[in-house]
């Protein structure tokens, strides 16, 4: 009995191994190719059992997928790992396959104005070095950016030329140049990037002021202006009699395309129920507009007769009484 | 395309009413399916809701038409019901057709007098061969 059972014990435990191992490793006709830097298993295999399974292939399709999956693990287990922060991490290799492109090949850009000419002409650029020997500080400088060689600005003497006004500031002649070149190059280059997108650039036709500007262009330099601010005109106090600009609401919002079906179909069913109920349904703004409307109509009403009652009462003490009275009260009413 | 404003919806629903009354909620709740009212480019179709999903993969401009038109929404946005809704409003109809007097005048006419000219759809006479002898 005893001999029995531990033979069985023994049967079993090499059951069990043949059992683990058969689920390690898998039988394939044509090897798998790997590509483990995408991680990534291509089988080659002809479909075959899949095919023939008939109506319901789950079960056989999780098998495959088991079994390409096992033998991408068990590559991966080959390759070589290290330490990353107490875990144990295995080292991809490069990835062998190409990715086709995530997005489609940038189009050609039109020619910026520069590039044009230099083509009409025949320019081609030059190769220049970047770095200048500068003599004034005596070390080698860049040729045009941060810290260059000749730098205009930077003088600390200039002579104040021939023909000039001996009180004019040079050096602020000199900054003030710089500023509109910067300011020339910037508009440029807006310029062919409007080229390139096929927009245009916000013009600023009527923005400095001539004096012999159109009402319709005074009032576009007046909306830019507000507009112009940290908050984009949202907090301007307009002049006391000015009216509000037209067309500046939210822009409409509408209800997704495939929103809650459920949801819609109730709401019409219910303005169906509204309408078919053939009783006049409340509607609540116009109540309260009337209620207010009367409200202020029967105030007026009060007013007009106290200020009436009160001409009455005034009217028969003396002419004098009867005419300051009068005209207290005229200048109340006009008011 | 997009679904209709609740304004729309209402405009749309009492020129609809007027030919086929409460049944009107018989096109808005199906049981065999759930349909549903877009706009496109100011026309209104009936759609149901598996075609719509797959209209909406198609861009707006290149977009012409989807499902039913049931009518469009003019200008100054009144519906005007288009004859491709006949089909649809057809099964509930309370009667069609064109007022031949007045409502006053049909309060006050005699027993025999015509009330109401029948108008054919251009179908009515394939449809009805039997029976128009």
């Amino acid at each position: 009995m005893e001999g029995h059972s531990v033979e069985e014990l023994l049967a079993k435990a090499e059951r069990d191994e043949a059992e683990k191992l058969q689920r390690i490793t898998v039988h394939k006709e044509l090897e798998l190719e790997f590509d483990l830097g995408n991680l990534l298993a291509t089988d080659r295999n002809p479909p075959t059992a899949v095919r023939s399974a008939g109506p319901t292939p789950e079960a056989d399709l999780r098998a495959l997928a088991r079994d390409n999956t096992q033998l991408l693990i068990n590559q991966l287990w080959q390759l070589p790992t290290e330490r990353v922060e107490e875990a144990l991490v295995a080292r991809l290799p490069e990835p062998t396959t190409r990715l086709p492109r995530e997005k489609p090949v940038p189009r050609p850009r039109p020619l910026t104005r520069w590039q044009q000419f230099a083509r009409l002409k025949g320019i081609r650029p030059k190769k220049k070095t970047n770095l200048v020997w500068d003599e004034v500080s005596g070390q080698w400088r860049r040729r045009w950016g941060y810290q260059r060689a000749r730098d205009d600005t930077k003088e600390w003497l200039i002579e104040v030329p021939g023909g000039a006004d001996p009180m004019e500031d040079q050096f602020a002649k000199r900054i003030q140049a710089k500023k509109e070149r910067v300011a020339k190059n910037e508009l440029n280059r807006l310029r062919n990037l409007a080229r390139a997108h096929k927009t245009q650039l916000p013009s600023a036709a009527g923005m400095h002021p001539t004096g012999h500007q159109s009402k319709e262009e005074l009032g576009r330099a007046m909306q830019v202006a507000k507009v112009s601010t940290a908050s984009v005109g949202r907090f301007q106090e307009r002049l006391p009699k000015e009216k509000a600009p037209r067309g500046s609401g939210k822009k409409r919002k509408f209800q997704p395309l495939f929103g809650d079906f459920a949801a819609e179909k109730k709401s019409q069913l219910e303005l169906l129920r509204v309408m078919n109920s053939k009783k006049p349904q409340l509607d609540v703004t116009r109540a309260t507009n009337k209620q207010m409307r009367e409200e202020d109509q029967e105030e007026a009403a009060k007013r007009r007769k106290m200020s009436q009652k009160g001409k009455m009462n005034s009217g028969p003490p003396g002419l004098g009484g009867k005419r300051k009275g009068r005209q207290h009260q005229g200048g109340k009413r006009r008011k | 395309m997009r679904p209709l404003t609740e304004e729309e919806t209402r405009v749309m629903f009492e020129k609809i009413a007027k030919y086929i009354g409460e049944n009107l909620q018989l096109l808005v709740d199906r049981p065999d399916g759930t349909y549903c009212f877009r706009l496109h480019n100011d026309r209104v179709y009936y759609v149901s809701e598996k075609i719509m999903k797959l209209a909406a993969n198609i861009s707006g401009d290149k977009l012409v038409s989807l499902g039913t038109c049931f009518g469009k929404f003019t200008k100054t946005h009144k519906f005007r019901l288009h004859i491709t809704a006949l089909d649809y409003l057809a099964p509930y109809a309370k009667g069609f057709g064109v007022a031949a007097k007045s409502t006053q005048d049909c309060r006050k006419v005699d027993p025999m007098a015509i009330v109401v000219f029948h108008q054919a759809d251009i179908g009515e006479y394939v449809r009805h061969e039997e029976t128009l002898t």
